[in-house]
């Protein structure tokens, strides 16, 4: 698939700009600070609904703008599909497929499909056990969008079960309350402190059964990304130490009826240090993706060419996947060839260059491997230009 | 901070469900702005739904007298309950001619984050009107939703001891949703096509 049109409204620093764009590759090339990122940062919000630098959206509407809006032009095979996005901080985003509003912005997910590589890419090797579960599951729900549901079922359940677990008592005048509660609200306020134990059985058993669905989607993914990492890594560093993925839970089996039943012994054998804490304990938001070199963790021992190695390799297996299930993804390299020394480089040029389309930001046009020589644009303070 | 009345009315209109502190405050300028005679006929339809309207003593549904139009209609089935969170999803049920039995009003679903627990719920009251054991049915149908499922959890654990037949609606409800957003077909097939609740 490739992306042919793009439209940014109150974007980033963007007030509005207009982009067409063509399979192959396209360099976007210009000083730091132009606004080169902004450009590719809209694409992968579209393919996952969030940012590769950022955690909230705030910072991606325009400073002063109270909303942001971004259209692109995504081509597959033939067929088109316009996608519109409103970014509302705070509030919920809306989405438009084909002009026709879908009902929740997560319907909209799933008919872009990019893997980004970027400097922040290095976290995924040296950072925290989050930064690889964000990976796990934004690729998760790029091979199957049903799974940004799971996702958000999940975490909902966890703020539920995390509050109750906070608040220790239910009956907590609330907004939500009816009116006509409040005259026997005196009767009911400490009635609930003895609930929480029987309320949270409840909790617990929809913590389980949408933490198994999401368990095991991740360790089988992780079975098929282990293969595919190994060959890219040895592509990319051929004379270093073999890797190694594991994945790491309080629970592992191999159906979802088995791993259900494991969250749920370990819900119980962590009850009394929940209430104490007041957090969820066990679950897949509290796993990890467990990298190693050789015999050593790649967190804290792999240098830095190596983490670098590591992290390219885990994108470049995430394209694998994707391509195997049909549909070349876009790609977006993020000013990573500035990072990488001339081995590294050009190995990973090779790989990415046969991609139906390759969009690159650069600084200069020498970060840009003779490989990926296409199209180029100039970004200077918001203009972008063909050249 | 305003004078101290308008910042009363705006304090008022913020406990309003849906209502934040910023529509509060435009709500309350519009009305200061507004025909005293409109802000009047406001203020009368006011007092007079919490004069004239009340709750089934039954069923928690809004009722004109002490008990609803549906608990005092003989030909309802008395032994099959239909719980639901709210007075509008009774409205979305009874609009499909699926269901001749009778309801229960919740008030709501169980939800820690807005500090709803069940006492928060008419769950005692719905006890009370199993305990004599002329309902043989129980259907939950809370909002297909995360809350309205848990809900729906915790009563079927609640009434398992009872030996009654509880039922779910079937799938097909548009999942995350409010009860009363699903169209009478849907919720139609979704009546007729529900699951027992196994837990
Ligand atoms: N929300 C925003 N509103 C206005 N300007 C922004 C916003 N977010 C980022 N910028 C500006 O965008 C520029 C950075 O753009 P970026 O695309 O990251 O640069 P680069 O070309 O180095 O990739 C900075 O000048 C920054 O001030
Ligand atoms: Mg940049
Ligand atoms: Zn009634």
């Amino acid at each position: 698939m490739h992306v042919a049109h793009l439209s940014l409204t109150d974007f980033r620093s963007y007030p509005g700009v207009e982009l067409a764009l063509d399979p192959g590759v396209t360099a976007f090339v210009g000083p730091n600070g132009q606004g080169k990122t902004n450009l590719v940062e809209a694409l992968g919000y579209v393919a996952t609904h969030a940012s590769h630098r950022v955690a909230t959206d705030a910072p991606l509407v325009r400073h002063g703008a109270p909303r942001a809006v971004i259209r692109s032009m995504i081509v597959k095979d033939d067929r088109r599909a316009l996608i519109e996005l409103e970014l509302n901080p705070g509030k919920a985003n809306r989405a438009r497929v084909n002009r026709s509003p879908v009902s929740r912005a997560r319907d909209a997910l799933g008919l872009l499909r990019t893997v980004l590589f970027a400097p922040e890419d290095l976290a995924l090797v040296k950072g925290d056990p989050a930064e690889r579960r964000r990976f796990m599951d934004d690729l998760l729900v790029a091979r199957h969008p049903r799974f940004a549901g799971v996702r958000a079922d999940y975490d909902r359940v966890l703020k539920q079960r995390n509050a109750l677990l906070r608040t220790g008592v239910l009956a907590r005048p609330g907004k939500r309350r009816s009116a006509r509660r409040a005259e026997d609200e005196a009767g009911f306020a400490e009635a609930g402190a003895g609930d929480v134990q029987s309320t949270l059985a409840v909790w617990d058993s929809h913590l389980v059964r949408h933490g198994a669905e999401l368990l095991s989607a991740r360790l089988d993914l992780v079975d098929e990304l282990r293969p595919l990492v190994a060959k890219a890594y040895a592509t990319l560093a051929p004379s270093s130490d073999a890797v190694q993925l594991e994945y790491s839970s309080t629970a592992l089996g191999t159906t979802r009826e088995d791993l259900a039943d494991q969250l749920l012994a370990a819900l119980a054998e962590a009850r009394k240090s929940e209430l104490e804490r007041g957090i969820t304990l066990v679950g897949p938001h509290r796993d990890d993706l467990q990298l190693s070199l050789g015999e050593l963790p790649a967190r804290g021992y792999a240098s830095h060419g190596e983490s670098w190695s590591f992290a390219l390799a885990l994108r470049l297996a995430a394209y694998d996947l994707l391509r195997a299930d049909g549909g070349d993804p876009v790609l977006i390299l993020d000013d990573v060839f500035a990072e990488l020394d001339t081995q590294r480089r050009r190995r990973l040029a090779e790989m990415v260059a046969p991609a139906e389309q390759v969009l690159i930001t650069a600084a200069v046009p020498a970060d840009v491997p003779g490989e990926l020589i296409g199209v180029r644009f100039d970004v200077t303070e918001g203009s972008v230009t063909r050249v | 901070m305003y004078e101290g009345v308008v910042q009363n009315l705006i304090d008022e209109l913020g406990l309003l469900p849906g209502v934040g502190p910023k529509s509060a405050q435009r709500i309350a300028f519009h009305l200061l702005a507004a025909d005293p005679a409109e802000v009047k006929r406001l203020a009368h339809a006011l007092l007079e739904v919490k004069e004239k309207v009340r709750f089934c003593r039954v069923c928690g549904n809004v009722a004109a007298e002490q008990d609803c139009r549906i608990c005092r209609d003989p030909r309802r089935d008395p032994q099959v309950i239909c719980v639901v969170e709210e007075s509008k999803d009774v409205i979305a049920i009874e609009k499909t001619r699926e269901f001749r039995g009778r309801y229960h009003v919740l008030g709501g679903a169980i939800s820690p984050i807005d500090g709803v627990g069940p006492d928060d719920l008419r769950i005692r009251e719905l006890m009370t009107r199993l305990a004599d054991g002329a309902v043989t049915e129980l259907i939950l149908a809370t909002d297909p939703n995360l809350e309205g499922e848990a809900t729906a959890t915790y009563l079927a654990r609640l009434v398992k001891p009872m030996g009654l037949r509880v039922t779910r609606l079937a799938s097909g409800l548009p999942v995350g949703g409010d009860l009363e957003y699903a169209d009478e077909v849907t919720l139609g097939r979704a009546f007729e096509g529900r699951r027992l609740l196994d837990v």
